[in-house]
């Protein structure tokens, strides 16, 4: 099917948040922290601006609880007293003039009596530095599985390594703003939002819990959204928040919208990573044990670290086949901004670690890198890292030969070595990555989520599909009217899909984890199945019948609507030990082979990927152009994190908060990316097909860092790769450190 | 001039007359209010988005004279007098530009917020450069950011549109 968004796009026409007419409206502004940790002693309100125009609000203004409510109740929609790091929302302004605002933001001076901040992540807290617990640790995890320490015992090869990650930011195009305005008036008062956003519901509940209102006084309605990629999974909670408490004290309708250099600084990143591996081998390069430890830095709130975490532990060992495993996670607090959702969610960076950590393994055996995966992949019948059995019929090693065929691996080889030797500053290498990626949210997630997806037809036999989740760029318009047409019988134009609005739409959960299609859509086909029931009208017949049923439905019961459900169920068998982190942790995975060829010039060790192949099973590919472009994307937004993307940071503060200075891949950084489907329908999933979204960001870095390694004979083991980092490694200084928080 | 009079002179509205799209608009203006504001504020013509507010992103391109220019770059009265084309002037009518239609087929855009940037970009790129190769595509592009595609259909689209046009009758 044709893609049904982008018409509105293409002319113009599209109304982001920032285009919204919002006649008689202030425009707001945040006041923010200016140091990473501290108590605030005074805001001064200085001289030049007229205050008494200017709508100040600050933590004395949150009706409800001041707090961004999430997993953990510790972050305030504003700072009371102390901040936790640069850039923390302090007070809001607004004002009907956007340069007097600016001039208002600079007059404030909010003084804070400083308090010793944790900087580094890696280092053990000392005592003036706890702000969580007893230790900083936000969440621990743990995975066992056998008898990792007999296993060692009996190694022929033991092999280690430390691997490290960066922080990353989104550079969604379109920054992070919400317009908040009042419907109503007393008691059946509304707040509403409109804005750019990933997740309707979540914004709707933490607008109740800050404002201290019951759910029918909160509407939440997605505006046409600029990109996501996690980065409008939970942070546009707070901004929604900070515009309603504008509104509400203004009594008139707010927008507010990040800048560039503010939305680049002040919101979330993905977290920096530390993990260390520790592998034993029997004489056959067989796998007996992984030791794994994972620390990520969470930064100074809690967000959604410890799933992220979980996602990180569950993917640390791989998709291999291991009998004796031991990992060890944990998420802990420095005083930077918190990191938070993006794409991949904690699977790229332990992925990273496990991928670059299975080439060195190889080099060590005196094994082909991708020997040695052959040899240890999981095969049906053989159980990951939680004990899940795997068993559906996907041949992770054709993938792999797949992968190599496609890029010529064999031949290539053969071409670098006589290519390397000939060129006086100039070197190729080809790495590899083998990985899985699971699927919608993590263990028991989809159960306390609860999805609910409406399906109703409306008085024309149109049919108007119904769910929470959100456009923004993926595709999910195309994809929902494609599920919905073939389950009803409907021609496209007969599929309408409501505008994602908490007022109409049931909570189908967040749009994240890659479970917009598999899961959600998997729900809009038993609303679909649930609308013929409704309707008399078996599941065999054809769409007129499906038609001529919904106007009869309306003739027959004026001002009524036939309403078809689906809710969430686990497929059957699936078991989840939350406490033991043992069994089913998704209910599939996608799997994938990636390789990376690289062009290192030694004159400047600026490492460009010249051909990249990107084969995965993804279950049924239900559009293969959209399928296409979430792989390309993804693939260029991991060789941005591998390659390019360094965040500075000095005083805990981003100081390249710039698209000059922090640089993500152009048109000329990347080759065209070369993707190949193999199909596996996954029985669950809407036309069977699993999440997609997220796995092209697991692979690229690791097989970018392994080809960099089979160049130069070197050993990566940080990312990014940048000219410095490379320098430092080839000339044999010390690795530049990966900012965290330092 | 003493300098406070100086400031005060720079501050206080200035007349213009800009053609935008076809259409004569007079107004006046602040001095340092930006084309982009100007567009998107004063006109209404918010197709042009702001990525970044100093010239990276390229989404806010706009074509001067026909000239592709950052409309975050320069000044409303830098175009007193002169023709800008945004992307709600592209196509003629209610149907699509052949770039806008190309980038439809090949499924050039996702998130769409970087887009009528590219467009604007490309259209005085085609008109000087009918047969681009990929490699002279990617360097035109290389000016735009955009987080959502990989740029890989983008190229296929400006191939497609550089194609059609050369068979056009």
């Amino acid at each position: 099917m044709k893609r049904r968004e982008g018409l509105a796009k293409l002319t113009g026409r599209e109304p982001y948040v920032d285009d919204l007419p919002f006649d008689g409206g202030l425009w707001g502004a945040t006041v923010r922290s200016p140091l990473p940790r501290g108590r605030i002693r005074e805001i001064r309100f200085g001289a030049g601006v007229d205050w008494s125009e200017m709508i100040v609000v600050d933590h004395r203004d949150v009706p409800g609880r001041n707090v961004i409510k999430l997993i953990v109740d510790d972050q305030p929609v504003l700072a009371a007293g102390e901040v936790r790091h640069v850039h923390e929302a302090v007070l809001l302004l607004a004002h009907p003039s956007r340069a007097l605002l600016r001039r208002a933001v600079r007059a404030v001076e909010v003084v804070v009596d400083p308090l010793p901040p944790v900087l580094d992540y890696r280092r053990p807290p000392a005592r003036e530095q706890i702000q969580h617990g007893d230790d900083n640790v936000f969440k621990r995890l743990a995975i066992d599985k056998g008898d990792v320490d007999a296993a060692f015992a009996a190694a022929a090869h033991v092999v280690e390594g430390i691997y490290q990650t960066g922080a990353q930011e989104h550079v969604y195009l379109e920054p992070q703003g919400m317009l908040a305005w009042l419907e109503g008036e007393g008691e059946r008062e509304v707040v509403v939002v409109r804005g750019s956003m990933q997740c309707p519901y979540y914004v709707h509940e933490a607008l109740c819990y800050a404002l201290g209102r019951p759910a029918e006084r909160v509407r939440v309605i997605q505006a046409p959204t600029g990109g996501g990629f996690g980065g409008k999974e939970e942070f546009p909670s707070g901004v929604a928040i900070h515009a309603a408490l504008l509104a509400l004290k203004a009594r008139r309708p707010v927008k507010l919208v990040y800048e560039r250099g503010e939305d680049m600084a002040a919101t979330t990143k993905r977290h920096p990573s530390w993990v260390r591996h520790r592998t034993a081998f029997d004489a056959g390069g067989n796998l007996l044990a992984q030791d794994v430890e994972v620390v990520l830095d969470a930064g100074a709130y809690v967000t959604l670290s410890p799933v992220v975490l979980s996602r990180g532990v569950i993917h640390a060992a791989g998709p291999y086949r291991c009998p004796n495993v031991r990992i060890r996670g944990r998420a802990v607090l420095a005083n930077f901004v918190p990191a938070g959702a993006f794409r991949g969610f904690g699977a790229p960076q332990t992925l990273f670690a496990c991928e670059r950590h299975m080439d060195r393994c190889a080099r060590v055996l005196g094994l082909e890198p991708a020997e040695l995966r052959r040899r240890n992949l999981l095969r049906d019948g053989d159980a990951t890292a939680t004990g899940q059995r795997i068993d559906d019929g996907t041949d992770r090693e054709a993938l792999l030969d797949r992968a190599l065929k496609l890029a010529g691996w064999e031949a290539k080889r053969t071409a670098h070595r006589s290519w390397n030797a000939e060129q006086p500053f100039r070197r190729r290498g080809l790495g590899l990555a083998t990985f899985f990626h699971g699927a919608g949210f993590t263990g028991a997630g989809e159960v306390y989520l609860a999805s609910r997806a409406h399906v109703a037809g409306l008085a024309d036999g149109r049919v108007e599909v119904r769910t929470a989740a959100t456009e923004m760029g993926q595709g999910t318009i195309t994809i929902f009217t494609q599920i919905a047409a073939a389950r009803l019988g409907l021609e496209p134009e007969q599929v309408v899909i409501a505008e994602p609005d908490t007022a109409r739409v049931p909570n189908s959960g967040p749009t994240v984890a890659s479970r917009t299609a598999m899961i959600v859509g998997r729900l809009v086909e038993k609303a679909c199945d649930d609308l013929r029931r409704r309707l008399g009208v078996g599941d065999a017949a054809p769409g007129a019948a499906v038609v001529e049923a919904i106007r009869a439905w309306h003739r027959q019961h004026p001002g009524e609507e036939p309403v078809g459900e689906g809710r969430y169920e686990p497929p059957p068998g699936i078991h989840w030990d939350e406490e033991h982190y043992r069994g089913d942790a998704y209910g599939t995975y996608g799997w994938a082979a990636y390789v990376a060829e690289v062009e290192v010039d030694l004159r400047t060790y600026v490492v460009t990927v010249i051909d990249f192949v990107a084969v995965q099973e993804v279950g049924k590919v239900l559009n293969e152009t959209l399928a296409r472009g979430q792989i390309q994307g993804g693939v260029v937004q991991a060789i941005g994190w591998a390659l390019l993307e360094e965040l500075k940071v000095e005083g805990g503060a981003m100081r390249n908060n710039q698209l000059t200075n922090y640089v993500i891949p152009t048109s000329e950084d990347v080759p065209p990316i070369r993707v190949a489907f193999v199909e596996n329908p996954y029985p669950h999933g809407a036309q069977g097909a699993k999440g997609i979204g997220e796995l092209p960001m697991d692979g690229p870095a690791p097989a970018i860092a392994n080809a960099v390694a089979d160049a130069l004979g070197v050993d990566p083991c940080a990312i990014p790769l940048t000219p410095e980092r490379l320098m430092a490694l080839v000339e044999g200084e010390d690795e530049a450190p990966v900012a965290g928080a330092a | 001039m003493a300098p406070a009079q100086a400031m005060a002179t720079m501050s206080e509205p200035q007349s213009i007359t800009v053609t935008v799209n076809g259409e004569r608009y007079q107004r006046a203006v602040e001095p340092r209010l930006l084309l982009s504001d100007f567009l998107r504020h004063e006109l209404g013509l918010t197709g042009t988005h702001v990525g970044c507010e100093h010239g990276v992103c390229g989404a806010c391109t706009v074509l001067l004279d026909g000239a592709a220019v950052r409309s975050c770059l320069i000044f409303a009265v830098q175009a007193d007098g002169h023709e800008v084309t945004t992307v709600e002037g592209l196509a003629a009518g209610d149907g699509l530009h052949p770039l806008q239609e190309a980038f439809r087929r090949e499924h050039a855009l996702q998130c769409g917020f970087c887009t009528p940037g590219f467009l604007l970009t490309l259209v005085p790129f085609l008109e000087e450069n009918p047969q681009p190769t990929e490699e002279e595509i990617r360097h035109a592009l290389s000016g735009n950011l955009c987080r959502c595609t990989g740029y890989q259909n983008i190229v296929a689209a400006v191939k497609r549109a550089a194609r059609e046009r050369a068979e056009a009758p």
